[in-house]
């Protein structure tokens, strides 16, 4: 009789069980996208950490750079250098391979400090560079200042401070090197990549003028396996590429990768690495770790996963304050009103059925009977909206997942970016597939002077939203859409309880 | 039997005081066929809310088979009207989702019997009322003596020593009403039953081997 009774009140009052079913639905649906893309958001910004920092990675250290310090920084032009060409305009090119502006590198002993911590169960070292490279061509200022001196003012169009003015023109194209301890595989950037053509570092290549290309940089710079690669002079051979394994299309660490100890050649730092990649025993030892690195290497900056995390900027990080403010609260309103219907429905429905409730009472019914009887129908009310939800979300759910929404995250800190020019713009224009010139655009800026370089250190990384749906997030919004429908059960099922049976001889109504 | 003494019932209606019932002592003996008449607002159904255990009186006494039905719990109550006592109604109070068999179902619910007996007692119940053949229908589908009808299987199918009727013809017409009460008449005769109905109808009252008047909350016995 139970069912039989809720089955015909439900379909009797199909526009009700129908307007209550589709606001909890709604709501159920706007929890699970919610969930599922926070969700998707939170990979996503891992696989960006992922992907910049490797996996297994629980510390990072780095140390601050002073200002103007180290970076690729001025470059230094002496007035004979160049060839002049017939009216006195000099064509330029020079590379600079330091360290990346913002950031410093420090002994490498750090690392044997940081290996004889507890809980540490693996570091290593790697040097970050970036390589600056300056081509194009300058006015010939001892003329020009003797123009100026004579009293004669510059011909408009020869001279002049502007960069893209004047007879200069340049080109300015940064990329990042990335020196790797070949033999430390545990921990480190390598940890997130696999090679995509030859071969990866091994322990045998520590010495060996070699290097390995982020895939997705060798195809833009038309360079391939058995090329080289001219670093500070020097010749390196590329034995490999390599792709993340965080997604198709992702970025890796770095564009060039190359033996620590040839880095550090290279760049003339020898003994100095700029990052160090920590792995913790259990993740509640991190933050432990952390403060005993920070007091053994006072200079040091030292990040968590979780401070890294809270570094991920860019679309990535827009979106997940937007989902986790707006969506949150936004379903919590919406499964409020969604509650706020059921209840409604249900009270007015029990007001409406007062002398039928009365009646069942007269004849014998208890009152726990004619309550339970209300608070199955506003359950199953909830059931077939939690159920309906469920489809609703998992079919919005499926349509963000299609629609292959891309966020780009950057993670690397103290970065900052320099006239769009350098890697975040070159990257950017990987993304959109054209041919890379960032060099125009990051030397159009400040003309003449001396130029800070390509700056941005930060690496971007775009990745695929992929929002997963799991049994947790499905089962929780059922029993949220049932737990509506129990509430507004409650509420009719306490007026249903204080009717008394002698309303079944009102004549009205 | 009921023994009623000094039995009292004052309704709040704001500030004012109604007494419905007032100083009531009476007694009616099992298989007696009452009827109650009155004006409107004298306390009738007041009266049959007492009988059948619906409310509680505000003083006095109401005894049904020596228990007094003012001093029971809720719990109790209701499982006197479940057991003891059938209720029929002016506007007949069928659930207007369930079937006629559904409905007449519905009072074996409380008293737990099985599937196959409850639908068994409620055909033959609905057959002793000359409507075998609606068991399926819903009470929408059918006219208002059938309805009325529906609702007496309702009430005498788990054979209760006391049939309530408050103005069970009141919303029938003329030939209707005839037919429903030799139907009740004929099912008290036949069930040994303790009949009590209200009507205004004194067509209705005049069948009845005894009848009560109700005026301002007091009874008077009209064939005493
Ligand atoms: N629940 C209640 N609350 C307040 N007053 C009530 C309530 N029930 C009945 N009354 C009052 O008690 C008095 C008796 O009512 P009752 O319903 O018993 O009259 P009745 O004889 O059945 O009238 P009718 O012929 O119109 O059905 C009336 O004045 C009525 O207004
Ligand atoms: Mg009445």
């Amino acid at each position: 009789m139970f069912f039989t009774y809720l089955r015909r009140e439900l379909r009797n009052r199909r526009k009700q069980t129908v307007v209550v079913a589709i606001g909890l639905a709604v709501a159920i649906a706007l929890v699970i996208v919610v969930n599922s893309v926070s969700a998707g958001v939170r990979d996503a910004q891992a696989s960006v950490l992922e992907s910049v920092y490797g996996v297994g990675t629980d510390v990072t250290v780095t140390q601050a750079g002073e200002p103007g310090a180290g970076g690729p920084g001025a470059f230094a032009f002496g007035s004979e250098d160049g060839e002049a060409s017939e009216d006195g305009t000099r064509s330029l090119a020079q590379d600079n391979l330091s360290v990346a502006r913002g950031s410093a590198s420090f002994d490498v002993s750090a690392l044997e400090t940081v290996a004889a911590l507890d809980h540490v169960t693996g570091v290593s070292a790697t040097l970050g560079l970036q390589n600056t490279s300056f081509s194009g061509e300058m006015p010939d200022f001892e003329a020009m200042q003797e123009q100026m001196e004579a009293g004669e003012r510059p011909e408009p169009g020869t001279a002049g401070g502007g960069g893209a003015a004047g007879g200069s023109s340049f080109e300015v194209n940064s990329f990042d090197v990335t020196g790797v301890d070949p033999a430390a595989d545990a921990v480190g950037p390598l940890t997130t990549v696999e090679v995509a053509e030859g071969r990866t570092l091994t322990a045998d290549d520590a010495d060996a003028n070699v290097a390995v290309l982020d895939a997705t940089y060798a195809e833009q710079q038309e360079l391939a396996v058995g090329d080289t690669l001219t670093l500070a002079g020097t010749e390196l051979e590329i034995v490999g590429t390599v792709t993340s394994t965080t997604g198709d299309g992702v970025a890796t660490a770095s564009d060039v990768y190359v033996p620590l100890a040839v880095a550090q050649t290279l760049a003339s730092l020898d003994g100095q690495v700029t990052d160090l990649y920590v792995s913790v025993d259990s993740a509640s030892n991190v933050d432990e770790v952390a403060s005993a690195i920070e007091a053994a290497l006072p200079d040091a900056s030292v990040s968590t996963q979780s401070d890294l995390a809270e570094d991920v900027t860019g679309s990535l990080s827009t979106a997940s304050s937007l989902v986790g403010t707006l969506g949150t609260w936004l379903s919590i309103i919406v499964l409020a009103a969604a509650f706020g219907l059921a209840i409604l429905f249900t009270v007015s429905g029990v007001n409406r059925r007062t002398r039928e409730l009365g009646t069942l009472k007269a004849i014998g019914w208890s009152r726990n009977r004619v309550v339970g009887q209300i608070a199955g129908e506003s359950v199953a009310q909830g059931l077939i909206g939690g159920v309906a939800g469920v489809l609703l979300g998992g079919l919005a759910v499926a349509a963000i997942n299609l629609a292959g929404i891309t966020l780009t995250g950057s993670s690397g800190g103290g970065a900052f970016s320099f006239g769009g020019g350098g890697d975040v713009g070159d990257r950017l224009q990987q993304m959109g597939g054209q041919a890379p010139d960032a060099g125009a655009a990051g030397a159009a800026a400040p003309g003449g002077g001396p130029f800070g370089g390509g700056g941005a250190v930060a690496s971007a990384v775009d990745v695929v939203l992929s929002a997963p749906v799991s049994l947790w997030i499905v089962l929780a919004a059922v029993g949220l859409a049932v737990l509506g429908g129990l509430l507004a059960g409650v509420v009719g099922g306490r007026r249903a309880a204080r009717l008394r049976p002698a309303e079944a001889l009102r004549s009205l109504a | 039997m009921y023994q009623i003494d000094t039995l009292t019932k004052t309704y709040q209606q704001g500030k004012r005081v109604v007494h419905a019932l007032q100083d009531v002592s009476l007694r009616i003996d099992d298989g007696e066929l009452v009827s109650i008449q009155g004006p409107t607002g004298g306390g009738k159904s007041t009266l049959l809310q007492m009988l059948g255990g619906l409310d509680r009186p505000t003083s006095g006494s109401i005894s049904l088979d020596g228990t007094d039905l003012a001093g029971m719990n809720d719990t109790d109550l209701t499982r006197v009207r479940a057991e003891t006592i059938g209720f029929v109604f002016q506007n007949f109070n069928l659930i207007p989702t369930l079937t006629a068999q559904e409905n007449v179902e519905t009072a074996l619910v409380p008293s737990g019997v099985s599937k196959e007996e409850r639908a068994a007692r409620a055909v033959a119940a609905l057959e002793s009322v000359s409507l075998g053949d609606r068991a399926d229908h819903l009470p929408g589908e059918l006219s208002g003596g059938q309805q009325q009808r529906v609702a007496i299987a309702r009430a005498l199918v788990k054979n209760p020593k006391v049939l309530l009727a408050d103005e069970p013809t009141g919303n029938l017409d003329e030939e209707t009403r005839d037919e429903i009460v030799d139907l009740l008449e004929g099912l008290w005769k036949e069930q040994g039953l303790t009949l009590i109905l209200v009507t205004h109808d004194s067509v209705v009252a005049r069948r009845t081997p005894r009848r009560l008047r109700i005026a301002k909350g007091q009874v008077k016995d009209l064939t005493a």
